[in-house]
């Protein structure tokens, strides 16, 4: 007969303490939304490392340029075609003088143009246009999905029907016509005081917010919708309605704010689609005019020089890749962390 | 072994998640005779569907079972090859789950679904499983299978989803039916039906049942004997009428006083068992129901209960039991048969 | 069945009728007419020509008799090339983009639901993350960077294939392959969460139950299931291709639709603008409703309204 491995005493068979049963009731901390959601990103090396580039990006787009010795319509004479640190016969005589030249990192184009530095803007130009572009999508995708989704009956109907023509409507086309459209027009203001910018950005690249504006948002409207439909079945929104809280009220505290992890993430991954399509329409001759660089457009007039200047295809190439990869994982990485789906 | 259908000693199974190992089976042990209905009772994270599973080797990855044994009909399931297994499950082993909306295929027709089970483990021709699920639907009591067999599963209400489930289930005359709350997602009144039809049934083909519930109004009916599982261990285990009328354990009292009484003259208040189940992550030291114990003492917090013989049938795992005795200087360091073993 | 057919068709026609309409008033918003550009035109003739093409009378007027043609599928002669119509050049150029745009589907299909389904299947493996990242930067890298690095490879360095024209096989090759690339990547993931989705569902579960093995269990109940987002996929993907057309036929200079387009848009050659317009975004509705069709067909669950 087996014996019992340890000692009892009558001791033990003394009722327990309340305090005594607390200190074994170990309840797991519950943690807000969203240090919960960044601990997760954290946790995520993947989406870790895209931030990293993604910031790294940023900085080389936006905070580079202003102190390099170059900038990106400045022709420099004799330097044409110079392979990456190449120095042209000028810049040596001028080094051996004393003088200093900075390295042409990634050598001159045709016209003498350090290629660096366009590549720097050219990344600076698609990221302002992805950006800009994303949060006007932002903004009028989730007002017309709250409005549809919270309202609901016929409102709801006529709003997601047109939605759903304008799903069907050929974007490309419809960028590619508004821009030849437009084209005249913008020239014309362009040339009236107060709005002299619209040369330097490009009449192209108007359009292309324009166009931007005027048909990407469905997607963000029909996910904000969706969301809306889920959330307004909740409970506190009737409590709030029971209370006489407006509409207005109702979408933008409740609603909308319950939504934000999802805009933040469907935002994070429209950038790169619109860079994405800020660079094909360069690529065509549709974006920002010359001189101003956009990606699209340096791998484009690099593509004739294949054969003898590989690397003018390849620095815009490598950089566009880079840019919508990061910001998809990044926004990959957002969606695992905060979608309560995915909660252990 | 003893002439036991099934036969589980001291069962351990981990689930390692990232979030680290939770020990969702802690020394299990319970048998099953032939044609005998074992009913197994506990709260959600008990583990009672995490040994019926385990039995079939369906455990989830990530769990692995790390000790114990599990035999059926004499062979040791917890040894076999995957292929092996596949040959007794459907075949001598059948389980039914508990919801039958998601359980059942929705591209595929019920004929096709029941055919399945026939033809994995017989070798009858297409045209005559396809009979064979024909005469399983009169069996459990479907009217026109002919017309059934064609239907697909979101056409069907959900008891007769439930009984089409079962007939799956009996396709190859099981000598074990595992029944893993097969009632909770239905009406009360279908809960009945399914339930009569499961006992005819058993007596029909003389199967024995493993019938898992929260729900003790269906193991009384049902049973002939009940295990009490809490926090991945069986608290206490006895016939129906052990059970019901001469409780053991302080959780299985619990149980029994939580259920509202229809013909009581007062009308008192429900009694709930205070507290929260059982972190699995870090489960505590002592017994596990110990925080939520109105009898707690000091050694319940220290130590995990060893089993107490109440009677021949009847055993449980309390210190309480061993208190009278204690104070006595008589010891029952015995307990069922298993831990005798598991202690040799 | 045949009620919603009709629906969707009726839309279908009204969208094809909203497109029309806003090219015709986009494209006339544009000053300067498809002569103006032309060398030595003296007004006369340039008033005879205008007249010839109907550009004298009113918009309106225009735009009824433009209607009015489509409806009998007559898009128009083209203002550029003299003496073809626009279903002439559609008729001639479309082929040779479907050729290449439907290899690339075919190509896309067969690449992407295998890869998404063995990457749900060793989750976590190192099979997941090689094709995880593989498709992710499939989906990420523009075509036309896609386009530009297989030349540079496999044209200017290895000397293996053609850089223009589409006479042969291995004209055929960069081209496909380019133009799979994204939608392989993106069919890949959207298998493989639509598996991993699927495989745990309950129902696989109780296909286990019943001793089915893990291969037959994938294969057949779960790639079933699973395969349905990518059904639903298929709009928007021939959308892709057509639009991603226009850079691959630019670069590997292939004579298909696509470049003519940009071409067209270019020499301001309004009917052939318009006409191709109007013949994309039809091909484009039309497909789409197909797919949705096909789409109710394949999942029983869905109630035809």
């Amino acid at each position: 007969m087996a014996k019992l491995s340890f000692q009892l005493n009558a001791d033990d068979f003394l009722p327990a303490s309340a305090s005594e049963k607390e200190s074994l009731v170990v309840m797991r901390e519950s943690v807000g939304f969203w240090k919960d959601g960044f601990r997760r990103l954290k946790r995520n090396k993947i989406a870790m490392v895209s931030l990293v580039v993604v910031i790294l990006v940023l900085f080389i787009s936006f905070v580079i340029p202003q102190f390099y010795p170059y900038t990106y319509e400045q022709q420099i004479r004799g330097s044409e075609n110079l392979a990456p640190m190449q120095y042209s016969q000028t810049e040596l005589t001028t080094m051996e003088t004393g003088g200093k030249v900075f390295p042409h990192i990634l050598g001159t184009d045709n016209l003498g143009r350090d290629y660096a530095i366009r590549v720097m803007m050219g990344s600076r130009v698609s990221l302002v246009v992805g950006i800009i572009a994303s949060v006007l999508i932002l903004f009028i995708g989730s007002l017309y999905g709250s409005i549809a989704g919270y309202f609901g009956g016929w409102v709801d109907l006529v709003m997601m029907r047109i939605v759903d023509m304008i799903y069907t409507v050929p974007d490309i086309l419809i960028i590619i016509l508004l821009s030849v459209a437009m084209d005249q027009p913008l020239k014309a203001l362009a040339v009236k005081p107060g709005f002299q910018w619209i040369q330097v950005v490009g009449v192209n690249l108007i359009s292309i917010f324009v166009v931007f504006a005027l048909l990407y948002w469905v997607g963000m409207a029909r996910i904000v919708r969706s969301q809306i439909l889920i959330l307004k079945e909740q409970e506190y929104v009737t409590a709030a309605k029971a209370l006489g809280a407006s509409s207005g009220r109702i979408i933008k505290k409740h609603l909308l704010k319950n939504c934000i992890g999802t805009l933040i993430v469907t935002t994070t991954l429209q950038i790169p689609s619109s860079i994405f399509t800020e660079s094909f329409l360069s690529f065509l001759g549709l974006g920002v005019n010359a001189p101003m660089p956009s990606l699209g457009s340096l791998a484009s007039a690099a593509l004739n020089g294949m054969n003898s200047y590989p690397y003018r295809l390849f620095a815009p190439a490598l950089a566009i890749s880079l840019i919508i990869l990061s910001f998809n994982l990044l926004g990959d990485g957002l969606r695992d962390a905060f979608d309560p789906k995915l909660k252990d | 072994m003893s002439g036991y259908l099934v036969d589980i000693k001291n069962e351990r199974l981990s689930f390692f998640t990232p979030a680290g190992e939770v020990k969702s089976l802690n020394d299990v042990s319970l048998h099953v005779k032939e044609k005998e209905v074992l009913g197994i009772v506990g709260e959600s994270g008990s583990g009672k569907s995490v040994t019926a599973y385990s039995l079939m080797g369906l455990t989830a990855y990530p769990g692995r079972l790390i000790g114990g044994t599990l035999a059926f009909d004499g062979k040791r399931i917890d040894q076999m090859t995957e292929k092996e297994m596949r040959k007794i499950r459907g075949n001598e082993i059948s389980i039914i789950f508990q919801d039958p909306m998601t359980s059942l295929n929705p591209v595929y027709t019920i004929g096709n679904q029941i055919a399945e089970a026939v033809l994995l483990h017989t070798d009858k021709t297409r045209a005559q499983a396809a009979e064979r699920a024909k005469e399983l639907l009169t069996l459990v009591g479907i009217n026109e299978p002919e017309k059934r067999l064609k239907q697909y599963p979101h056409e069907l209400s959900g008891g007769m989803r439930q009984r089409v489930m079962i007939a799956i289930a009996l396709a190859c005359e099981p000598k074990l039916l595992i029944a893993d709350e097969p009632t909770t997602a239905l009406d009360v009144t279908i809960q009945a039906q399914i339930l009569e039809l499961m006992m005819d049934l058993k007596e029909k083909l003389g199967m024995a049942i493993i019938m898992i519930t929260h729900d003790l109004g269906v193991v009384a009916n049902m049973c002939d004997r009940i295990a009490v599982m809490y926090a991945g261990k069986v608290v206490e285990s006895g016939t129906t009428d052990d059970i019901f009328y001469r409780p053991g354990h302080e959780y299985t009292k619990g149980l029994l006083r939580s259920i509202p009484k229809l013909n009581e003259k007062e009308h008192n208040r429900l009694i709930p068992i205070e507290g929260s189940p059982v972190d699995m992550l870090n489960p505590p030291a002592g017994c596990p129901f110990a925080p939520r114990c109105k009898s707690c003492m000091k050694i319940c917090l220290r130590e995990m209960p060893e089993y107490t013989d109440l009677s021949d049938t009847h055993y449980s795992a309390c210190w309480l039991h061993q208190k009278a005795e204690f104070a006595a200087a008589r010891k029952h360091p015995a307990g069922i048969d298993a831990q005798k073993a598991g202690q040799e | 069945m045949g009620r919603y057919i009709i629906k969707r068709i009726g839309m279908a026609v009204v969208t094809i009728f909203a497109v029309a309409t806003i090219t015709f008033f986009v494209m006339n918003m544009v000053p300067g007419g498809p002569f103006m550009a032309e060398k030595a035109v003296s007004p006369q003739a340039q008033a005879a020509l205008e007249a010839k093409f109907g550009l004298d009378k009113p918009l309106s007027e225009q735009y009824i008799t433009y209607m009015k043609d489509l409806l009998h599928g007559d898009l128009g002669l083209s203002v550029k090339q003299r003496g073809r119509t626009v279903n002439q050049i559609i008729a001639s150029k479309f082929p040779v983009s479907a050729r290449v745009g439907g290899m690339a589907i075919l190509l896309a299909a067969m690449t992407g639901v295998p890869l998404g389904s063995i990457a749900a299947y060793r989750r976590g493996k190192l099979a997941d993350n090689i094709i995880i990242v593989f498709s992710t930067s499939g989906i990420a890298v523009p075509n036309f960077v896609t386009c530009t690095i297989l030349m540079y490879i496999f044209s200017l360095k290895l000397g293996l294939l053609p850089t223009y024209g589409l006479t042969s096989w291995k004209h055929y090759v960069m081209p496909v392959a380019a133009l799979a690339l994204y939608p392989s990547s993106y069919i890949a993931r959207l298998m493989r969460s639509s598996m991993l989705d699927v495989m745990g569902q309950d129902y696989m579960r109780t296909a286990r139950a019943k001793g089915v093995s893990q291969m037959v269990s994938l294969f057949k109940h779960a790639l079933r299931n699973a395969i349905l987002p990518v059904v639903t996929y298929l709009g928007p993907l021939l959308a892709y291709t057509l639009t991603g057309s226009f850079i691959v036929e630019k670069i590997f200079t292939i004579p298909g639709l696509g470049s003519e387009f940009v071409g067209s848009i270019t020499s301001r050659d309004y009917p052939l603008i318009m006409g191709t317009t109007i013949f994309l975004a039809a091909l484009m509705v039309t497909m789409n409703v197909l797919v949705d069709i096909a789409y109710k067909l394949i999942d029983p669950r869905i109630k035809l309204k």
